[in-house]
């Protein structure tokens, strides 16, 4: 079943295109992957679905419903939630209030209910922080809930994040590269969480640069060059499209390389 | 937080029981209520400074409407003084909310700037009208009355005395609100924000809305605390709104540690008992305050309290 | 209409004044982020030592300028003892650490000098000149044209000189000004001198209009301020068109409506225009890069 729909999706910095005319669609249950060289414009497409950028042309659609521009609060209402390319983590706050604050949704109630402590506010609560800590387990940060989120490593806050993310109860997940600065042991298990999270139903929207990642746990790829799209299909096709290997070999390869 | 809820209020509890067994003179209850009054208006900035991360200066302006609602209210409208502080809370949160709207999409010194506005225009209306509020020379204030009630059931306390337990117990009541909060989906929201606003929206949270509610609260607790002053003095005058007022607090804050309630009122204590130390050297006062705000933000950055509980933390 | 003109040119007085404050304000603010809340206690200072100065029987411009060297070392020493230290610290405990400052001067002067109001002699006279229907003082004139120079001075300076552009170079990106080797730390020490420097020359062209004290600081840096935001913070343009502006809604609300509630007013146009700007009137737009 489709949930996302990107239609003709595009936006302007000054004059520049940094994105154009990008249309694809994500289904539930599956991983979609966005990839391209470095300034493709994959974190400004993602930044256009979650609402942080209001797009300058192009709809998009969340679940048959036109949500272009509107806020991401308003989003993550709607079921849609997203991580960070360079991480938003809330540094002061400890590793459970993080994940914890993933749950507002569903935890907030009135003011004065959080101020008097009211019994139905220390319920919720209660539940929230039940939820938390069994997504902390799963990102595998549990022992670390106390600690305050600044003491964590970068694979940790990035599995933080995801957390957070899941505390929404995302329909569709927007995680941007996710395994950026991870070992391999990490990689791994976040390829393996993303697979989870994808067989539960959501609709995993991924911009991830470790091509084996995307590669393996990928359903469909979507490959951005320029802001332009310019290959879609599995990663089998994707990986054997001539446009994508020039893309990346005229980039990617060689940067590798040299760093 | 440094530790539990209700460690924090035993502790709170325990020292303002326990602090009159030290006090050599009954002038010691009129300093330590206004510690307290200082304290609760610092806890409401504890929550809009310290965790929603949103400058005000210009907080005094509600401590001022507490104030003058005390002082008018009775007056003109015939209100009991009880109904007057109440009266003003709601002015003030009124007030918060209509302002508040505009001016929290301000950030950093520009909120600042606006703040600071706002204070000033609160000033100058109580400077300037002198029919109703007796203008820059201030006005008296009516009985709060319940001292008499007291009486008349057969307890005598001084007015020292009883406006030291008053505004302790009131204290008290604010802290456990605001720990309440803390801890609650809309004291962890405010801090979320505070982290980052776009990750904090990206998750649900209105930021708007959420920074406005920071600002009505905090706004209410400045305005009790005018409140409680002025009844407390049975005279006002506009000072009480003034910019150093608002200074005045706001460095209370970040001095004991603008994050935590425990924190603000140590540094509600030290602000408030410093001026009456260094009235032995009224000559030197602020030359000393200014050294002081200037040492304790150098050396802790972060506030007496966490800069405290860190090196504690370090040392096994 | 006489009378429009006549607010008009105490405005621009005024304003003039403010014009200045706010560019202290900028200058420090573009080198270090750091909003300074003593800057108006460069502006007593400069009036200040000029008066105890002149009285102890140097001549006025000698006087003068003594006040000006001693104001920046002070905004030197600012720099040194309570910025520096404190780098990296939150905005609000760098509000405190400047306001604290502010305090400090303020107390030492009250010690050092006293608690009484003093005047300067005007420079060139008491006598009003007549300009069309209106009157202005010859020591207006000298506040403005003052006001005028050094704007332009410090147009060109940041415009001309290989100085005044690593000045905006760190402005613009401290990281990147110190990869291509500019002594930011070095910028800061000179905006802060700068800075006070212009103050205090504004505390001794106003001082014969104005009269100086001890206490004046406050209230001047709150307007200089005001106007800094009004204009947008960072930019010189918006310092001298926010004092300006300041100074003249300022005047025209004392003349006509209330000068009691003129303050009122300013800060009711301040607060319009960043309900309508955010970022100010010449404020650069930011837009939060995730």
């Amino acid at each position: 079943m489709t949930l996302l729909h990107i239609e003709g999706l595009g936006i302007n910095f000054g004059g520049l295109k940094a994105v154009d005319n990008v249309s694809f669609a994500a289904a539930a249950g599956q991983v979609t992957s966005v990839i391209g060289p470095n300034g493709a414009g994959k974190t400004t497409l993602f930044n256009m679905i979650s609402g942080v950028y209001t797009p300058g042309s192009g709809r998009v659609a969340l679940d048959g419903d036109n949500v272009t521009g509107i806020h991401p609060s308003q989003l993550a209402r709607r079921g849609l939630s997203r991580t960070f390319q360079n991480l938003q983590i809330f540094q002061d706050m400890s590793v459970l209030d993080n994940a914890l604050a993933g749950f507002h949704l569903s935890e907030r109630g009135s003011v004065w209910g959080d101020m008097l402590s009211l019994p139905a506010a220390r319920r919720r609560a209660r539940d929230a922080r039940d939820g938390a800590m069994k997504l902390l387990k799963r990102v595998r940060l549990d022992d670390l809930a106390s600690e305050v989120a600044g003491n964590l490593s970068y694979g940790q806050l990035k599995r933080l994040e995801i957390a957070r993310a899941l505390g929404v109860g995302p329909r569709v997940l927007l995680l941007d590269e996710p395994a950026a600065g991870c070992n391999a042991v990490e990689t791994e298990e976040i390829d393996t969480l993303i697979a989870e999270l994808a067989a539960s139903g959501i609709a995993v929207l991924l911009v991830e640069h470790d091509m084996k990642l995307v590669m393996r746990i990928s359903h469909h790829v979507v490959v951005l060059d320029h802001g332009q799209m310019i290959a879609e299909g599995d990663p089998e096709s994707v990986s054997q499209n001539p446009e994508v290997i020039k893309a990346y070999l005229g980039t990617e390869a060689v940067d590798n390389v040299a760093g | 937080m440094l530790t539990s809820k209700w460690v924090q209020l035993a502790v709170l509890a325990v020292l303002i029981a326990a602090l009159p067994l030290l006090f050599p003179s009954g002038y010691y209850y009129r300093i330590g209520a206004l510690i307290f009054v200082n304290a609760l208006a610092v806890t409401g900035l504890v929550i809009l400074v310290g965790w929603a991360g949103q400058i005000s200066l210009g907080h005094a302006g509600f401590a001022g409407i507490g104030a003058y609602a005390c002082a008018l209210a009775p007056e003109h409208l015939g209100l009991h003084p009880v109904v007057a502080i109440v009266l003003g809370m709601v002015i003030s949160a009124g007030l918060a909310a209509l302002i508040g709207k505009p001016i929290l999409r301000l950030k950093g010194y520009y909120l600042g700037v606006a703040t600071l506005g706002f204070g000033i225009l609160v000033t100058m209306v109580l400077t300037n009208e002198r029919i109703w509020t007796g203008g820059p020379d201030g006005m008296s204030v009516a009985k709060l009355g319940l001292r008499e009630l007291l009486r008349d059931m057969g307890v005598r306390v001084s007015g020292g005395v009883f406006w030291y337990w008053a505004c302790g117990i009131v204290l008290l009541i604010g802290a456990w609100l605001a720990l309440n909060l803390y801890n609650s989906a809309t004291g962890r929201a405010l801090r979320a924000l505070h982290g980052s606003e776009v990750a904090a929206s990206t998750i649900g949270i209105d930021v708007p809305r959420l920074k406005l509610q920071a600002f009505v609260i905090s706004a209410v607790y400045a305005s009790v605390a005018g409140s409680l002053l002025a009844l407390q003095n049975g005279f006002i005058t506009p000072d009480v709104a003034g910019f150093m007022h608002s200074i005045e607090i706001v460095t209370m804050a970040v001095l004991g540690g603008v994050g935590s309630v425990v924190g603000a009122i140590l540094g509600a204590v030290i602000l408030t008992l410093l001026p009456q130390v260094l009235t032995v050297f009224a000559e030197y006062e602020q030359l000393v305050l200014g050294a002081v705000m200037i040492l304790v933000m150098i050396f802790l950055p972060r506030g007496l309290l966490p800069s405290i509980a860190a090196r504690l933390k370090r040392k096994p | 209409m006489d009378s429009l003109l006549q607010f008009l040119f105490s405005g621009l007085t005024v304003g003039a004044v403010y014009a200045l404050v706010a560019l202290g304000f900028t200058i420090i603010y573009n080198a270090s982020d750091v909003v300074n809340f003593a800057q108006g206690e460069f502006v007593m200072l400069g009036g200040m030592i000029t008066v105890f100065a002149h009285e102890a029987g140097i001549p006025l411009p000698l006087a003068a300028l003594l006040a000006v060297v001693l104001t920046a070392a002070i905004g030197v020493a600012l720099n040194k003892l309570a910025i520096e230290p404190a780098r990296g610290a939150p905005v609000v405990s760098i509000i405190i650490i400047t306001i604290g400052a502010s305090i400090f001067i303020r107390g030492a002067s009250q010690l050092i000098f006293d608690k009484q109001l003093h005047r300067l002699p005007s420079f060139s006279g008491d006598a009003p000149i007549r300009i069309g229907g209106a009157t202005i003082l010859p020591q207006s004139l000298w506040v403005i044209g003052g006001a005028l120079i050094v704007f332009v001075a410090l147009w060109l300076f940041f415009t001309r000189t290989l100085t005044g552009k690593a000045v905006l170079a760190t402005a613009n990106n401290r990281l990147a000004a110190q990869l291509v080797g500019i002594n930011t730390r070095a910028i800061m020490t000179l905006s802060f001198a700068l800075s006070a420097a212009i103050g205090a020359l504004a505390g001794v062209l106003a001082t014969p209009i104005t009269l100086v004290s001890y206490d004046v600081g406050v209230a001047l840096a709150l307007k200089g301020f005001a106007a800094a935001m009004l204009g947008g913070m960072g930019n010189p343009k918006g310092a001298l068109v926010g004092g300006l502006l300041l100074g003249l809604f300022e005047a025209l609300t004392a003349g006509y409506l209330s000068s009691q509630y003129k303050e009122a007013v300013a800060f009711i146009v301040i607060l319009a225009v960043l309900f309508a700007m955010p970022q100010g009137l010449f404020g650069a737009k930011s837009t939060e890069r995730v």
